[in-house]
């Protein structure tokens, strides 16, 4: 089998190489073809010239139709790739069924007794199989990409060409860097390595897929935005054809993010769900960069502005993807994810510099192509505050770069290393992050052009009002209420950007909620019906602005449950039959302590009944496992979700002496929040998604003009 | 006349200046306030230090049982807060014998206050290349109209745009 995958994987880079190639000769022949013109002057000179152009017209014709068929077989090359990565990779996970040990990286992060959902998992769970997999995604893009061609197929071509340019460095380092079919030297082992036991988890089944999805899926529009600059391409077209590829990648990379973080809260069982670890920075950067993107590519569809801005932020975005890749694959920054250091770091490093210097080289050549329309008319104006929301984004972009490669630049300047971790991104970033919570209450509600003060008195004032009159109310609250109240943000730095943070979300959602409000009452006014038909109807003829809106209620949601971490409590203690802890309103009493025996593992856990108010309203079991294969434990907590707090204990281990568990228990404040907020920001972006419903036909009776002489408006456009 | 609005003057400064020292009152007894509690010390300091057993986890959130190191630091962070050491001095303790990775950010002196600068200092000429571009595009001719007709400005260009947002309005 392993002689199966590797004859498939060159097979494949041969494939990329040729649809690179060809493509380029294509484009480029293309390129020249229609350059013949036909010159002026005198009868007989035309009549020469135009035999001559006849000839050339022909050996253009000739040309073009050439570069034309070569142009559609590097298409198919492209598309046949997809069918090669494929088969690699069925047969990668065909031998981890197999229990085929022969296979380096089977016998690294399989066993025999592992369960059929992770050996499935086995694709992307070690260095090798996860390039395998991104190499995968890449294909698979791509063979929706030339698919459907033809939309614009010039574009769609430069777009394949680049495609495969990325493809053949993925591929490159599969074949021969980072073989996921090496054999094994020796005697076949009878059993595998296993997988890492923290990777045993649901989530992780799905996580890495949805973050490569993210991560790859940003490749498509770099490679349409550098297509169109490379073809000085006239228009916004690029962006109408990625503006769906961008949502929905940006979609997945979200997804993956959390899934990220809901699965080190579930398995990491230290009570947190972001520890701004690099691996987990890595994942962030490409987010912010992508969404700065998404907020600024509407200046430019809407305003034809900020065009070489664009360009740069979509690069951006897709450079900080690998960039993320090589930090934590090339050893240059320590994390805790366990990726193998290997030399693949250098290979990254170059692929980083050539796309680098590629995409300077086009934007320097043509980026008088990228002047902007128009003018700003304000400060005062949605121009503007996409502006500041690209600043801001971009400052957290960079803040979360900066603070993941200090270490670095501290031992290369003072010959010592640091630890930048959470205390330096507290101090850093939240002040940043609430700046852009007050623009995302704000911009929204700002007209395009200017916006005039009358009109921002009456967007703001209610939403203003009542956001303060909340800050206020948790203030005076006991705490004895719950989490979020009695917030006297003088107690604690924390509690005051929580306070700001609660207060700002409620900001937020007013605004967003006066604009359904005021948008439905318009609709059902003009129409009759009732008020949630019209809010309904309104969201319809215009998904993208209202799911919009709905995404960013959906990030006031997530932001809510990341100021709960304010309050969040923890207590650690022995527990022997009967033993009592108590944390918040909540007592643990343990009924039993005991272990267990599987095929995969072997457990040891504790049953706990839980009170609240005296009454008894459950119990929990959290678990501590030993994986057999792997020799490691692994904690697998037991959380109880509420809507106002988590309760989460962990089985930290036994008392040698008495044999006692130890148990951890955490109150983490508003957690459930984070995970509704990011369903919420799914859905708005799902919504953004649907094509909008057309706008109502008004015939309306005809009315006899009379003829006077209008003077055209200016209207800026 | 003169006097009075001298007067007045003097009025309103005096009152700022009351104004600025109640705030700044305030902000000394909000920073001093819980700042004497030890377990508010501990759990302050705890955080900010990391556990060096490799975990790669807050001091005081280091989770597994048989941690040869969490424990030790736990307990020489309290036996210092108990021996009345301030802040700086427990963690220049906690520096010289586990080294500066000990400490979970950057301190405030020497190079490592570049960590806290860098981000502010770019921060501040975001905003200073910002104000430039609106200043450019504000500037910038507005385009010719075809016909050498002159686009129209202020209030007539305001009535259009009034009569535009009631046409376009949902």
């Amino acid at each position: 089998m392993a002689e199966i995958g590797s004859f498939a994987l060159l097979l494949a880079l041969a494939l990329s190489l040729y649809s690179f190639l060809a493509g380029l000769i294509a484009l480029l022949f293309q390129a020249q073809s229609p350059q013949i013109a036909t010159p002026l002057g005198s009868p007989s000179l035309r009549r020469a010239a135009n035999s001559a152009s006849t000839h050339r017209g022909s050996t253009s014709t000739l040309l073009r139709s050439g570069s034309e068929r070569i142009g559609e077989t590097a298409r198919h090359a492209g598309i046949a790739t997809f069918g090669a990565v494929f088969l690699a990779s069925i047969v990668l996970v065909f031998c981890a069924f197999r229990d085929d040990f022969s296979i380096a990286y089977i016998f690294h992060h399989s066993n025999r007794d592992l369960p059929g959902a992770y050996k499935f998992a086995v694709l992307w769970s070690g260095q090798e199989g996860s390039l395998l997999f991104w190499s995968l995604l890449l294909a698979a893009y791509g063979f929706v990409l030339r698919l459907r061609y033809k939309t614009d197929a010039r574009l769609f071509a430069y777009a394949s060409v680049i495609l495969a340019g990325v493809q053949i460095f993925f591929l490159l380092l599969l074949n021969f860097a980072a073989h996921p079919f090496a054999i094994m030297q020796g005697t076949i082992p009878a059993d595998g390595n296993g997988l890492n036991p923290l990777l045993q988890y649901p989530e992780m089944v799905i996580h890495p897929p949805m973050l490569y999805l993210g991560y790859v899926g940003f490749t498509v529009p770099f490679a349409f935005a550098l297509g169109a600059l490379i073809m000085k391409y006239p228009g916004e077209k690029w962006i109408q054809i990625t503006r769906r590829w961008t949502m929905v990648t940006w979609a997945f990379l979200t997804c993956g993010v959390f899934l990220g973080a809901h699965w080190a809260y579930s398995v990491l069982g230290w009570g947190g769900y972001w520890g701004w670890d690099p691996v987990e920075n890595a994942s962030l950067m490409p987010w912010l960069a992508g969404t700065a993107f998404l907020h600024s590519v509407m200046m430019q569809e809407k305003r034809g502005m900020l065009k070489m801005w664009n360009m740069w932020l979509v690069f951006a975005t897709f450079w900080l993807a690998i960039l993320g890749t090589f930090l934590t694959r090339s050893g240059i920054i320590s994390s805790v994810h366990a990726f193998a250091q290997s030399s693949i770091g250098d290979w990254f490093a170059w692929f980083l510099g050539i796309t680098l210097i590629t995409f300077l080289i086009f934007f320097f050549k043509n980026k008088s192509h990228l002047r902007s329309e128009h003018k700003l008319e304000s400060l005062v104006s949605r121009e503007s505050s996409f502006l500041f929301n690209n600043l801001l984004f971009v400052l957290l972009t960079f803040t979360v770069l900066w603070g993941t490669w200090f270490p670095k630049i501290s031992e290369l300047v003072q010959g010592n290393k640091v630890t930048v971790g959470a205390p330096f991104y507290n101090r850093v970033a939240i002040p940043v992050a609430l700046l852009l919570l007050i623009l995302t209450a704000v911009g929204p509600l700002l007209a395009w052009r200017k916006t005039s003060i009358e009109s921002l008195k009456r967007n703001f004032l209610w939403p203003t009002i009542g956001a303060i009159a909340v800050a206020i109310f948790l203030m005076l609250t006991p705490q004895s209420w719950g989490s979020a109240f009695g917030l006297k943000p003088w107690k604690d730095i924390s509690y005051f950007y929580s306070l700001m943070a609660i207060a700002l979300s409620v900001l937020v959602t007013l605004t967003v909620a006066s604009e359904f409000y005021r948008g439905g009452r318009v609709i059902s006014k003009h129409t009759g019906q009732g008020m949630f038909a019209s809010m309904v109807q309104l969201t319809h003829r215009n998904t993208r602005r209202y799911g919009g809106y709905i995404v960013h209620f959906g990030v006031v949601v997530v932001i809510i449950g990341f100021a709960g971490a304010a309050f969040n409590l923890d207590k650690e203690q022995e527990m022997g039959y009967g033993d009592k802890m108590t944390i918040g309103p909540y007592t643990l009493v343990c009924r039993s302590y005991t272990d267990d025996d599987a095929p995969n593992y072997a457990s040891e856990w504790a049953l706990l009944d839980v009170y609240k108010g005296g009454k008894q309203i459950g119990t929990m079991t959290p678990v501590r496992r030993f994986y057999k294969a792997s020799q490691q434990t692994s904690t697998m907590p037991d959380i109880r979700s509420g809507l106002n707090e988590d309760l989460y204990v962990v089985f930290e281990g036994l008392n040698p002496d008495n044999g006692h568990p130890i148990l951890k228990a955490h109150l983490n404040a508003l957690v459930m929040w984070i995970w509704m907020g990011v369903w919420i920001m799914l859905g708005g972006t799902v919504l953004a998604l649907v094509p909008n419903a057309p706008a109502p036909v008004r015939v309306a009776a005809p009315v006899r003009l009379e003829r006077t002489e209008v003077a055209p408006v200016a209207t800026g456009d | 006349m003169s006097m009075a609005n001298s007067t007045a003057k003097s009025e309103r400064a005096q009152l700022t200046r009351r104004c600025v020292k109640a705030l700044l009152l305030s902000a000394a007894v909000f920073a001093l306030l819980g700042a004497a509690d030890p377990a508010t010390r501990f759990n302050e300091i705890g955080h900010q230090m990391m556990c060096i057993c490799g975990c790669n986890q807050i001091l005081l959130e280091c989770n597994h049982v048989g941690c040869p190191d969490s424990d030790g630091m736990r307990n020489e962070l309290m036996a210092a807060l108990n021996r009345g050491d301030s802040d700086g001095l427990v963690e220049q303790g906690f520096v010289q014998k586990y080294g500066p990775t000990v400490l979970a950010a950057p301190t405030g002196k020497g190079f490592d206050r570049a960590a806290y600068v860098v981000p502010f200092v770019a921060l501040v000429l975001g905003f200073g290349l910002i104000v430039l571009v609106v200043r450019s595009w504000k500037n910038r001719p507005t385009p010719a109209i075809a016909g050498g007709l002159p686009p129209i400005r202020g209030a007539e260009l305001e009535q259009f745009r009034d009569q535009a947002r009631k046409e376009t309005d949902l």
